[in-house]
């Protein structure tokens, strides 16, 4: 039996009906189109399905859609103004932050989160909340001073 | 010092704005109108005999649309090694045995992805149970349980290399080690698992697949053969790659079943492995049981080598054929012996196929060969960095009837890695620093898959407003493949990166290349890539020449979008009057410049080789054993650098991979079951284990690279194991030969050590 799932999702609100087994991430993905979240585990173990869930960021596979009700989403999709870069996406690109991409979405909503919560965050710190984030190509380092540069720009921004 | 425009800067991803975004579209984030969703059924036996199979129920429920089984694809078998057929001796759906849980038996197509799996549950198999066998030195006993009906005591390849004389140099040796190793599996964990969208258009009798993949042109290839198709009536595309690592360089299961359940349906077929059959079906680190010799001079001076190895080859020939031969190659490697010796056993074993993966056959060559020196330099009380530096390969080293060493940065790094210790100076308790020496191919020179095209093919055109077209089927799987030929492309030109446009991973409309393996595409395409430009700028230089009116003795250079004499650089033209005037000159066709790469007169094995030393400083904790890698500090010489930032990244992800073979990544096995097929249970380093890595260039040019470059991809990988193995050694005093330095293999090994010591001598 199918519920009613109201969902804002990068601002746009979304009326559905979906099986209250289906997780967040395939409503993201399979319904509304957004396959700039990942999927590569389904344990919860690699990241790359991250999203942020009314300010946290959350493992998109590990949520059914139905505890998303209500609540707002920001996905990969809703980082960037049009094509004007949001820092954390610029600096990734300028610090070769990622290699082949896949873990990518993933690693900028967590870095997201992570800014928006402590901005200023030092390199241990970064290295303890990115901790459940995989990625097997860049050898983390590059991602790292990528968040460090980003937070910088970020405030940049403020002042 | 040659002033470049272009290469050696810095240079973001070309897809980089994609990748950020969510933009890039990978093979798994596809779907057409139409698309079925396929399953495939494997075996849950490591060796059993298939009596039958009823899929009746399962093409009967609602929604399946397709079963295939081994009646369809009939008795084929598939390799890569097609110079060798007996070798191809992959089934494409098993016929009559299944040789590996994970074997694929069946393929369903149905309308949603719960139907496929529920109809597989509905196949009906029955097996008949064989006695298998999972090690290789068992394998190969008499009476052990035969793979393979042709092939006798299980052992599929051998292989042989000799140079001088193994057993006189021996005999002249003051000192020698004979040494046992054990090396693991290692899965490659790409983010992205396997994953297939397969369309067939029956009016054309054409296939379309998009596939996660880093040699399209295999794929073509051996999916036309598989299918009875002609190479040309299948158009392979690499969308954007989840990575590889050499995981995705053979057809695979997905690929044949999306297209042979293509052409039945009439319907897009889309599979995708879940990360369990990427963890069991898919391929994995060839474990290999080593045995090695050495014997040295009483100052040091390497005089003969032996290597043995049996490698744990799974239940097909696969890419593992070409690993047992590099494996004795770099067995000897980066180092001058003048007599040298191995003899290579690829053996069958009822796991799935082993086969090439990042550092292929190096990595596990360098563990057991740096371990060995290392405990060498310890028996004859020689100091680890001078025992290497009297043995290094150095520039124009020929290895005997193999092939010739040109540009070489070891002795250099050395120096640097010396001097880098020496500052370190006294470490802290329960730290040690290990070192090992690296070597590397930019690409091989082997055409065991028999194309009769050029190893790397390019094509570029330059448009009416200087827009340049470059075609190459270089695959970019997260390396910067794109990156680095449109940097090549660009200098080559002499124009700027947004003046290229790059067409790559397709087979329709791009020149060969057989792929990103053997660190092969900044060398191999980088030189087809550079001579299809160099090609093109010399019809502009034509045209150029003529406008400029300029006296004969002068020669042309073009750079930073402009035309002019290279002595005399105050004269010159736009690049965009040249290109405007050389189409009209030809009557308005476009310019099209073509390049292609095939190395000859190089020996055998490779047109070039990267080098380096890394020093790995660890500390060990003697309550838990656990090994925390506290930095990483490499000299590499890739050449001349092209882009330094992927550079960076290629060693810094090295480290990674490296670093889970070495203390954490282990498959586990018990009947050839793998016990951990998940993320949770194989333990990739994270954010928080990663050392600080700091990497310094000695820099070299190679003459065969285009403007003098290397790999970088591969050879990097090879030293971070046995140099932590090395570095647990001086921390602690215990020598493991069996990586993953565990914790628990540490823990026993110092509690051997310590009971030794509070024994009465």
């Amino acid at each position: 039996m199918k519920r009613e799932l109201k969902i804002t999702v990068n601002g746009d609100l979304y009326e559905l009906y979906v099986d209250p087994g289906m997780l967040l991430v395939e409503v993201l993905r399979d319904r509304l189109g957004l396959t700039g979240t990942k999927r590569g585990c389904n344990s919860m173990s690699c990241g790359v399905c991250t999203v942020i869930l009314d300010g946290k960021a959350v493992k998109s596979c590990t949520i059914l859609a139905l505890q998303a009700n209500g609540k707002n989403v920001t996905t990969i999709e809703g980082m960037a103004n049009g094509s004007k870069l949001h820092p954390i996406q610029q600096s990734f690109i300028d610090h070769w932050a990622f290699q082949c991409g896949f873990c990518t979405s993933g690693q900028i909503m967590a870095a997201k989160a992570l800014l928006d919560e402590n901005p200023n965050p030092t390199r241990e710190e970064i290295k303890h909340t990115m901790n459940g984030h995989l990625c097997r190509c860049t050898g983390y380092n590059m991602i790292i001073e990528a968040i460090l540069d980003a937070a910088n720009r970020l405030q940049e921004e403020v002042k | 010092m040659k002033h470049y425009h272009v290469i050696e800067k810095d240079t973001p991803n070309v897809d980089g704005f994609a990748k950020v975004t969510g933009q890039a579209v990978y093979t798994f984030d596809m779907t057409m109108p139409g698309m079925l969703y396929g399953k495939i059924l494997r075996s849950p036996h490591p060796h059993a005999r298939i009596i039958s199979i009823d899929t009746s129920k399962a093409e009967s429920l609602p929604g399946v649309k397709a079963v295939i089984t081994a009646k369809e694809t009939g008795e084929r078998r598939q390799g890569a090694w097609r110079r060798y057929q007996e070798l191809c001796d992959e089934p494409v759906l098993c016929l009559e045995k299944v040789r590996y849980i994970g074997d694929p038996v069946a393929a369903v197509a149905a309308i949603d992805e719960d139907i496929a799996m529920e109809a597989l549950d509905l196949i009906e198999v029955e097996y008949e149970p064989l006695p298998a066998v999972f090690d290789p030195l068992e394998s190969i006993q008499e009476g052990a349980p035969q793979l393979h009906d042709e092939v006798e005591n299980n052992i599929n390849v051998t292989r042989h290399i000799e140079w001088g004389d193994a057993d006189k140099g021996f005999e002249e040796a003051d000192f020698i080690r004979e040494d046992e190793f054990i090396l693991p599996a290692q899965s490659h964990v790409p983010l992205e698992t396997h994953g297939s969208l397969a369309s067939f258009d029956g009016g054309t009798n054409r296939l379309t697949l998009w596939t996660s993949t880093q040699t399209p042109y295999y794929v073509q290839c051996l999916l036309a053969e598989a299918m009875d198709l002609r190479e040309n009536e299948v158009t392979v595309i690499k969308p954007h790659c989840g990575s590889g690592f050499g995981g995705k360089n053979e057809l695979f299961a997905d690929q044949f079943c999306a297209g042979y359940l293509a052409r039945k349906t009439g319907r897009p077929v889309k599979i995708v492995y879940t990360r369990e059959e990427e963890f069991t079906c898919a391929r994995r680190r060839t474990p290999i049981h080593y045995y090695l010799k050495i014997g040295a001079k009483r100052d040091g001076t390497f005089v003969a080598k032996e290597a043995r190895a049996f490698s744990d080859g799974g239940a097909y020939t696969s890419m593992g054929a070409t690993l047992l031969y590099l494996t004795g190659w770099f067995s000897a490697f980066p180092y001058c012996y003048p007599n040298y010796r191995y003899d290579g056993y690829k053996v069958f074993t009822n796991k799935s196929p082993s086969s090439s993966m990042r550092g292929y056959g190096g990595i596990q060559a360098n563990f057991c060969g740096e371990s060995q020196i290392e405990m060498l330099a310890a028996d004859m009380g020689l100091d680890p960095v001078e025992i290497r530096k009297k043995n290094a390969m150095y520039p124009n080293y020929e290895v005997p009837g193999q092939a010739t060493i040109a540009s070489c940065g070891l002795p250099e790094g050395l120096e640097k890695i010396g001097e880098y210790i020496k500052e370190r100076g006294e470490l802290p308790e329960d730290h040690g620093i290990g070192l090992a020496c690296y070597g590397f191919n930019s690409g091989g020179i082997f055409n065991w898959f028999n194309t009769p095209y050029a190893f790397s093919g390019a094509e570029v055109r330059i448009n009416i407003d200087g827009m340049v077209d470059v075609y190459s089927l270089a695959a970019d799987i997260g390396q910067g493949a794109d990156t680095t030929m449109c940097m090549i492309a660009a200098e080559e030109l002499g124009v700027h990166l947004d003046d290229i446009r790059m067409h790559s991973g397709d087979t329709s409309i791009c020149p060969s290349d057989l792929g990103a393996w053997a660190s092969r595409e900044t060398l191999m395409m980088g030189n087809a890539v550079k001579m299809a430009a160099a090609d093109a700028k010399r019809q502009l230089f034509e045209v150029a020449a003529s406008k400029m009116s300029a006296n004969i003795v002068y020669d042309l250079e073009a750079g930073d979008r402009r035309i002019y004499l290279r002595d005399r650089p105050e004269r010159g033209l736009s690049y965009y009057d040249v290109v405007k005037d050389a189409i009209r000159a030809k009557e308005g066709s476009l310019i099209v410049g073509r390049g292609h790469y095939t190395p000859h007169g190089k020996g055998m094995i490779s047109p070039a080789f990267s080098f380096g030393v890394q020093a790995i400083e660890v500390k060990v904790d003697r309550e838990t054993g656990y090994v925390k890698i506290m930095n990483a500090f490499t000299a590499h010489d890739c050449g001349q650098v092209i882009n330094p930032m992927a550079v960076r990244g290629q060693v810094e992800g090295s480290i990674m991979m490296a670093a889970g073979y070495a203390y954490s990544e282990e498959m586990l096995y018990s009947e050839g079951e793998v016990l951990n097929p998940n993320l949770v249970d194989y333990s990739l380093i994270g954010f928080r284990d990663m050392p600080s890595a700091v990497t310094v260039d000695c820099p070299t040019h190679e003459p065969e690279g285009p403007f003098g470059a290397k790999e970088v991809g591969e050879g990097i990988t090879c030293p971070t194991a046995g140099a932590l193995a090395n570095a647990v050694y001086h921390a602690v005093g215990v020598r493991i030969t069996d990586p993953p330095l565990t914790p628990e293999k540490i823990l026993m090994a110092l509690k051997k050590k310590e009971t030794q010591e509070k024994s009465p001598k």
